[in-house]
């Protein structure tokens, strides 16, 4: 008789636990914050199949309790669904009683954290990887005690080493916020921490930093080890920026350090000659989309000879038809070129439009990479290759070509290259038009950052003739130095000025310097200066 | 008659105009002065030659302050160190200059060329509201009478023949008035008249200035009559009458050897 | 002084266009067909605003040879420092109705004038910082620039750095210059309605004297000594050296009296239109100006003027007409006007008259002697 009690009531026992669950739920109909907590926590421990669903419907604040307590969720059409079952309920609201309609249960800031926790504790069982990553990484950031038996569960089934490294860092941070951990525990969460190394350990870590007791001193000791390498990392981040910034600013200048730096002219419609390259760009797209769709990732490889030609082609033209006639000129020069950028600009917004053309950024350039605690964009990272290719490929040119050996043998003495047989005005047509080609060629990487517009050239130009001058002119490792070290302070000074005051402060900087060193940072020397 | 070795050696005596002791200047590893002594006395004229790059013109940049040496002393008058100032303090000590190329204000009549060189106040408050003086005009007239100029008064310098140029830089350079001329190849382009009355014209403001000419035309030094100075290579390499250095074995070494 | 024909046509042509526009905006019935209206007397008086940034850097690029890219900067100083004034005068009329703050600095939470504000209500104290701001500005500039001896397209070059960085600077709102809106709404300048017809008739009158007298300080300093000197160091700057003149402080006197006269033409613009923003600083308007200067004749103060009036009369005319084309227009001319008319109109009239001049040349000599 005992036994079959016995058996009777273990038998309610075992069907209780379900039983339990719906007690347990009957907390989010209390109306009170801390029953709602404990429901949230015990919800997420009861292997309740439908605890996501109804974590993530509170989450929404869609999780609802009817008057005689059964827990409904309201759905996108505005109908309700048991909680527990997920079956439609007919539910009847009245104007006159407000206690007989549905009610929403109400979350604060506490009950908020435990959903997030609980919710990255069920999902930390999820088959796919990618969602017990984020799993893990949503739990990392509540950082609530109560995740740690879920966490120790998962861990012991885990195979994936990354999912793995989180969910122990998620781990640490739990044990970190628990009161009744040991210190033993505490001491080697905190080392865990210390590996991870990013801001949000550190902020975890500095919260206990203050705290008596080894852990307290094992915390800060750990939080300034953090600062050393975040500083690093955060060092190291500025340089990538001010690389990218400078690449640019050494792609836009790199024409003008041919046709001002070399031969000396002005040309203020350089900037016209980047947009045009940028525009080439967008017409490439959109030849390519009609015509060769199936090669379209390659799109820029095409558009990168295409607006050398372009813009090399409408260089010498312009060379041959206004320039030559202005050479030892130099402010005749820059006003001339000036009037052509404005009609340059304005060709382009008949044919254009005066708004802003969509480029594409390929697969490939878009997106980014993690290199420990730098982050490194695509397209940024290939254009500082880019600018790279295109420097080196230009000075190979002036070297080693036997146009560029022509092109500083008129630079140096035209009359004597006259007299050789070298045919000056072609090599000035041609020098031009390289200088023109590059800056084209330009346009295609700015294409990819920047607005294309037809105001594209303007924001640079000035910036591009600061470069030159700076770097001192004729000289391309000098434009090269010039235009890094420019997009490098730029990007240091941005933290403590901000990006207009730091530009302002680099344009005062380059006033003064050029003021005490007019001819640059690697001026020439000698007679040739006078000539 | 000294002979050109021992010249840095001169004591720097009362009579001393410049002194240059040691002077090395360098553009880009070219050694355009290398460790170049010099004594010129007050009152004397001297006659620099050498061939092309030996220094000539570097010498004078070095003396009117355009270009700064690397090393060495450049004394004028008693202690004034000239490595120190600026172009116009030079000239306001008193060394005048005259390019190898004759350069005048173009814009400016031949008149204005002279009266904007003439010794006076060179700051811009006086001449803003300067007015020609009668001591001016008389200074200005006499200085155009020198240099054949007086019919060409109101015309524009760049109006002027080539010779007709250099007497007026010549002139401006009396308008300042200075202790020392420093004269590069003035007959430079001169016909055979005009070279010999440049000579002449030079011997005349010798009676009065210190000049140092930079020439190389031999007939035109010889014209001249003055020790000579044989630069080569940044350095002095011969010093004399002009027949001494035309004999001396290393100058005719350096003129015909090569 | 000698002004000569032409000098003394400017004045009379400049003020007598004026006071006969003034006259009949004031003095005649809006039906009568001699009537001129207001919006023409306004423009007018912008023009004349532009002419005395052209005779300002006619001043220092036909003069000096420093081609400032930049002189718009001083210009829009100059208009800042009366927008000051202006701002302060509306008092309780603004939108806030705060009787210290102008309007921006209330929409931006400020609870107190910055110091630089200070004085700005006081007429004396604003005109004073007309000159001032951008006399300081220009001095500072100029003494490194000239100092370390930067010319030519490297001067250009940093004139336009040096507008670029105010453009970036004035667009920002902490400065408390409005930020990118500027000042704007100005109710009434020494007690008068800016918006009044007899206000914009006595602003143009005044702009005319203002710009008459520039005129006659610019023939003054060029036919100077000075100004002669100043020509010997544009063309032959080392030379001048030699001769023991310092080029950089003849220089430095005439940039910063440029800048002070482009100033002038600043403070007086901005009455007129009714409006000044950073737009001012953009470094197209400091290049625009010297097109105008190129267009009547670099180097001739007269064909400053003229420029100015006709580009800025075309550009109205066309962005009225064929908005479109304005900008061709604009840019064709910059290269026609380089190509084929390196002295501007003015040239077209000297090439005749020195013919004539040539003739005189002895009786003129004769002449000089005299006075001399």
């Amino acid at each position: 008789m005992v036994r079959i009690f016995l058996l009777l009531f273990l038998s309610f026992v075992t069907f209780a636990a379900p039983a339990r669950a719906d007690d347990s739920l009957a907390g989010f109909a209390s109306g009170d914050y801390a029953q709602t907590q404990q429901a949230v926590e015990a919800l997420a421990q009861s292997g309740n199949p439908r605890a996501v669903d109804i974590l993530s419907a509170l989450q929404a604040s869609k999780l609802y309790y009817l008057p005689d307590q059964t827990l409904v969720i309201k759905g996108e059409d505005g109908g309700y669904a048991n909680a527990l079952t997920g079956e439609p309920v007919k539910v009847e609201t009245s104007d006159d009683d407000d206690d007989a309609g549905p009610k929403e249960v109400r979350v604060n800031n506490n009950v908020r954290s435990a959903i997030e926790a609980a919710l990255g504790g069920l999902q930390l069982f999820d088959s796919n990887p990618a969602k017990r990553l984020a799993a893990a990484g949503a739990v990392f950031t509540a950082h609530n005690p109560v995740a740690i038996p879920a966490l120790d569960k998962a861990l012991e089934k885990e195979a994936d080493p990354s999912v793995k490294r989180l969910m122990q860092q998620a781990r640490a941070a739990a044990v970190l916020s628990s009161d009744d951990a040991t210190q033993e525990t505490k001491l080697s969460a905190v080392e865990t921490l210390r590996v991870r190394g990013d801001i949000e350990a550190r902020s975890l870590l500095g919260a206990l930093a203050g705290q008596q007791g080894p852990v307290g001193d094992a915390a800060a000791a750990a939080v300034s080890s953090i600062d050393f390498n975040l500083q690093i990392w955060s060092f190291a981040q500025s340089i990538y920026y001010g690389l990218s910034l400078g690449s640019v600013l050494l792609l836009a200048a790199a024409g003008l350090a041919i046709t001002f730096g070399v031969m000396g002219v002005i040309n203020m419609a350089h900037g016209e000659m980047v947009m045009l390259g940028a525009y080439t760009t967008f017409v490439v797209q959109q030849l390519m989309r009609a015509y060769l769709p199936g090669i379209y990732g390659a799109n820029l490889i095409f558009a990168i000879p295409a607006a050398f030609l372009v813009t090399a082609v409408i260089g010498i033209a312009i060379e041959r038809s206004l320039i030559r006639w202005l050479y030892g000129r130099p402010l005749e020069t820059l006003l001339a070129t000036w009037g052509l950028s404005l009609m340059l600009q304005q060709v382009v917004r008949s044919l254009f439009g005066p708004n802003n053309r969509d480029v594409d950024t390929p697969w490939w350039m878009s997106g980014a990479t993690q290199v420990g605690g730098l982050t490194l964009t695509w397209n940024r990272f290939y254009i500082i290759i880019f600018a790279g290719i295109v420097v080196a490929a230009l000075m190979a040119a002036l070297r080693y070509t036997s146009l560029g050996l022509r092109m500083r043998a008129v630079t140096q003495n035209r009359r004597m290259a006259a007299a050789m047989g070298i045919r000056t005005p072609w090599i000035d047509a041609l020098t031009f038009g390289l200088g023109s080609g590059v800056a084209g060629m330009a346009g295609v990487a700015l294409s990819q950052i920047d607005n294309v517009s037809p105001n594209l050239g303007q924001s640079y130009i000035i910036d591009s003739f600061m470069v030159v001058v700076f770097g001192g002119v004729g000289n391309l490792w000098g434009t090269t130095i010039g235009a890094l070290t420019l997009g490098i302070v730029n990007k240091f000074l941005e933290p403590f000025a901000g990006a207009v005051l730091g530009k302002i402060v680099v344009l005062v900087l380059l006033i003064l310097f050029v003021q005490r060193n007019p001819r640059g940072m690697f001026p020439l020397k000698g007679r040739a200066v006078e000539a | 008659m000294t002979t050109g070795d021992e010249t840095t050696a001169g004591v720097n005596t009362g009579d001393t105009l410049l002194y240059l002791d040691g002077v090395t200047v360098t553009f880009d590893g070219f050694r355009a002065l290398n460790a170049l002594s010099l004594v010129l006395e007050k009152g004397e004229m001297r006659a620099m030659v050498g061939p092309n790059g030996a220094g000539k013109t570097t010498m004078m940049d070095v003396i009117t302050g355009k270009t700064r040496p690397d090393e060495g002393k450049v004394v004028f008058g008693k202690d004034i160190d000239l490595t120190s100032m600026d172009e116009p303090s030079i000239a306001a000590l008193g060394i005048g200059r005259k390019f190898q190329k004759p350069t005048v204000f173009e814009p400016l009549t031949v008149w204005d060329n002279v009266l904007l060189a003439l010794a006076g106040d060179r700051s811009p408050r006086f001449s803003l509201f300067a007015r020609q003086s009668a001591d001016e005009k008389v200074r200005v007239e006499s200085i155009l009478e020198t240099t054949r100029l007086t019919d060409h008064r109101w015309r524009r310098a760049a109006d002027l023949s080539h010779g007709q140029k250099q007497w007026l830089e010549i002139g401006m350079l009396l308008a300042q008035d200075p202790q020392l001329l420093l004269v590069d190849e003035p007959v430079a382009g001169m016909t055979d008249a005009e070279t010999e009355q440049t000579a002449h014209l030079l011997r005349e403001i010798n009676k009065s200035h210190s000049v140092v000419v930079v020439e190389h035309d031999m007939a035109f030094v010889r014209a001249l009559g003055v020790k000579v100075t044989v630069l080569h290579e940044g350095s002095v390499l011969s010093e004399g009458s002009l027949d001494f250095v035309s004999e001396d074995p290393k100058v005719i070494e350096v003129y015909l050897g090569r | 002084m000698k002004l000569g024909t032409s000098g003394y046509l400017t004045v009379a042509l400049v003020m007598g266009v004026a006071i006969v526009l003034a006259v009949l905006n004031q003095m005649t019935p809006a039906t009568s067909p001699l009537h001129v209206p207001t919006y023409v007397v306004a423009l007018a008086g912008k023009y004349l605003c532009f002419a005395m940034l052209a005779l300002a850097v006619d001043l220092v690029w036909g003069f000096a040879g420093i081609l400032s890219l930049g002189h718009a900067a001083f210009f829009a100083l100059g208009g800042y420092a009366m927008g000051m004034y202006l701002m302060r005068q509306i008092g309780t009329r603004g939108v806030y109705g705060n009787p210290m703050l102008p309007d921006f600095m209330v929409f931006l939470g400020w609870k107190e004038l910055p110091w630089y504000w200070y004085g700005f209500n006081w007429f004396p104290f604003a005109m004073l910082m007309v000159v001032v701001v951008p006399g300081l500005l220009a001095a500072v500039f100029g003494w490194l620039a000239f100092r370390s001896r930067v010319t030519g397209v490297y001067l250009s070059i940093i004139t336009q750095a040096l507008t670029y960085a105010l453009l970036l600077a004035f667009f920002r709102n902490d400065m408390g210059f409005g930020g990118n809106n500027g000042m704007t709404d100005f109710k009434d300048i020494l007690g008068f309605n800016v918006q009044a017809d007899s206000t914009r008739s006595a602003l143009l009158v005044i702009s005319a004297l203002f710009l008459c007298l520039q005129f006659l300080v610019a023939r003054f300093v060029v036919d100077s000594r000075f100004g002669k000197i100043l020509v010997a160091v544009r063309d032959t700057e080392s030379r001048t050296r030699f001769l023991g003149y310092r080029p950089e402080s003849y220089k430095l006197v005439v940039w910063v009296l440029s800048a002070v006269m482009a100033a002038i033409g600043g403070a007086l613009y901005v009455p007129q239109v009714g409006i000044i923003n950073p737009s001012e600083f953009a470094p197209g308007n400091s290049i625009e100006a010297v097109i105008w200067v190129a267009v009547g004749g670099r180097g001739t103060l007269v064909g400053a003027i003229i420029g100015a009036v006709l580009v800025n009369f075309g550009k109205t005319w066309f962005t009225g007409a064929l908005p479109e084309l304005w900008l061709y227009a604009l840019g064709a001319m910059f290269i026609f006007v380089t190509l084929f008319l390196p002295r501007g109109v003015m040239g077209l009239f000297q090439r005749r008259s020195r013919r004539e001049a040539e003739a005189d040349a002895p009786a003129a000599a004769a002449a000089q002697e005299v006075t001399g």
